[in-house]
């Protein structure tokens, strides 16, 4: 028994741990240029829509959401369909269009993305059209998942 | 003298615990970082008419697609199934003039979509798809006659991909749907 504890005495065992912060930033500051901090808080239920021919938005300072579902009541309960932007929800449809408006000034080549629950009815999303074509954001697209 | 500094301390920064505050931080990142990217269905909307007229399309370049509340198709005035959409518009774009019901070029073909207030948004996104997918297989393979490669292949921007979609451009009208 003494013989063993003798001999790992004798040497030393430590792995140089010195690089180890070089390493942890390195992959600190890969995380931080990747990262887009969660904006907003969904009020509404969204449960995707899949589709096949689907396309990437590489660009994704110029999309703006506009999110449609269910509103979450608590409790897990769902209310009316309602419209989300950013972090309201929108009481009334003719909001819509001064919002995407100034965004559009403030962003000439916006996208708007609609995030749309697929149990809503057209109709809504219709109505949202209408509004984005009077803001003149005619860009949009119908976000889905892609399928499985 | 020299016994006083000896026992001064070293002016070393000690350095141990920062990668405790580095590995902190990282782990802050890596909760809150999202990498995914959005996907979805591109479309332009059209700009709200000034008064003016739309210019006359002749009926048999406009292809009429109807979806009405219950998720059921009819496609010129003909009840149809979403499977068959893909195969209706790709005979309708690619006719050029063959058939004097369809489209006289690709070109001309205009795919008109109309949907009812409660049509459920994903049967409308199914159909929007479809159409999608028609004029994908079309322009794939346009691009494998023409260039020998997959049109998805075609870097994005270039002068390639720009002709290929010269010759099928997606000409995706979406109705205002009826009242009621």
């Amino acid at each position: 028994m003494s013989k063993f504890k003798k001999k790992q005495a004798s040497t030393k065992q430590n792995v140089p741990t010195s690089a180890m912060p070089d390493v942890v930033f390195m992959l600190l500051i890969f995380f931080m240029v990747t990262t887009v901090l969660r904006e907003v808080e969904l009020q509404v239920q969204i449960d995707f829509v899949e589709a096949e021919n689907i396309e990437k938005i590489e660009e994704k300072r110029l999309v703006s959401y506009i999110y449609v579902g269910p509103e979450r009541l608590g409790g897990g309960r769902l209310g009316e369909t309602r419209v989300q932007i950013d972090d309201a929800l929108v009481q009334d449809m003719g909001e819509i269009r001064n919002v995407m408006y100034d965004k559009l000034m403030e962003e000439p080549r916006l996208i708007v993305s609609l995030r749309v629950d697929r149990d809503s009815e057209f109709g809504i999303v219709t109505d949202i059209q209408q509004e984005l074509r009077h803001a003149g954001t005619l860009r949009i697209n119908y976000s889905t998942r892609r399928q499985i | 003298m020299l016994n006083k500094k000896r026992n001064r301390e070293s002016g070393e920064i000690d350095g141990s615990s920062l990668a405790d505050i580095a590995f902190l931080l990282l782990i802050f990142f890596l909760v809150v970082t999202t990498i995914d990217v959005d996907t979805g269905i591109g479309l332009v909307l059209p700009p709200i008419p000034d008064d003016i007229e739309p210019p006359p399309v002749r009926e048999r370049n406009l292809m009429n697609i109807l979806v009405n509340a219950q998720g059921m198709v009819l496609i010129d005035e003909e009840p149809a199934a979403i499977a068959q959409v893909r195969d209706r518009v790709k005979q309708f774009v690619d006719n050029r003039g063959a058939d004097p019901n369809l489209s006289d070029s690709p070109d001309d073909a205009i795919v008109s979509i109309k949907t009812d207030r409660r049509t459920p948004y994903n049967v409308y996104i199914d159909m929007l798809d479809e159409v999608m997918g028609a004029y994908e297989e079309l322009r794939h393979q346009a691009s494998m006659d023409r260039f020998g490669v997959p049109f998805a292949s075609l870097e994005r921007g270039s002068e390639r991909r720009g002709e290929i979609q010269e010759m099928y451009p997606k000409k995706i009208s979406i109705a205002e749907p009826d009242e009621g």
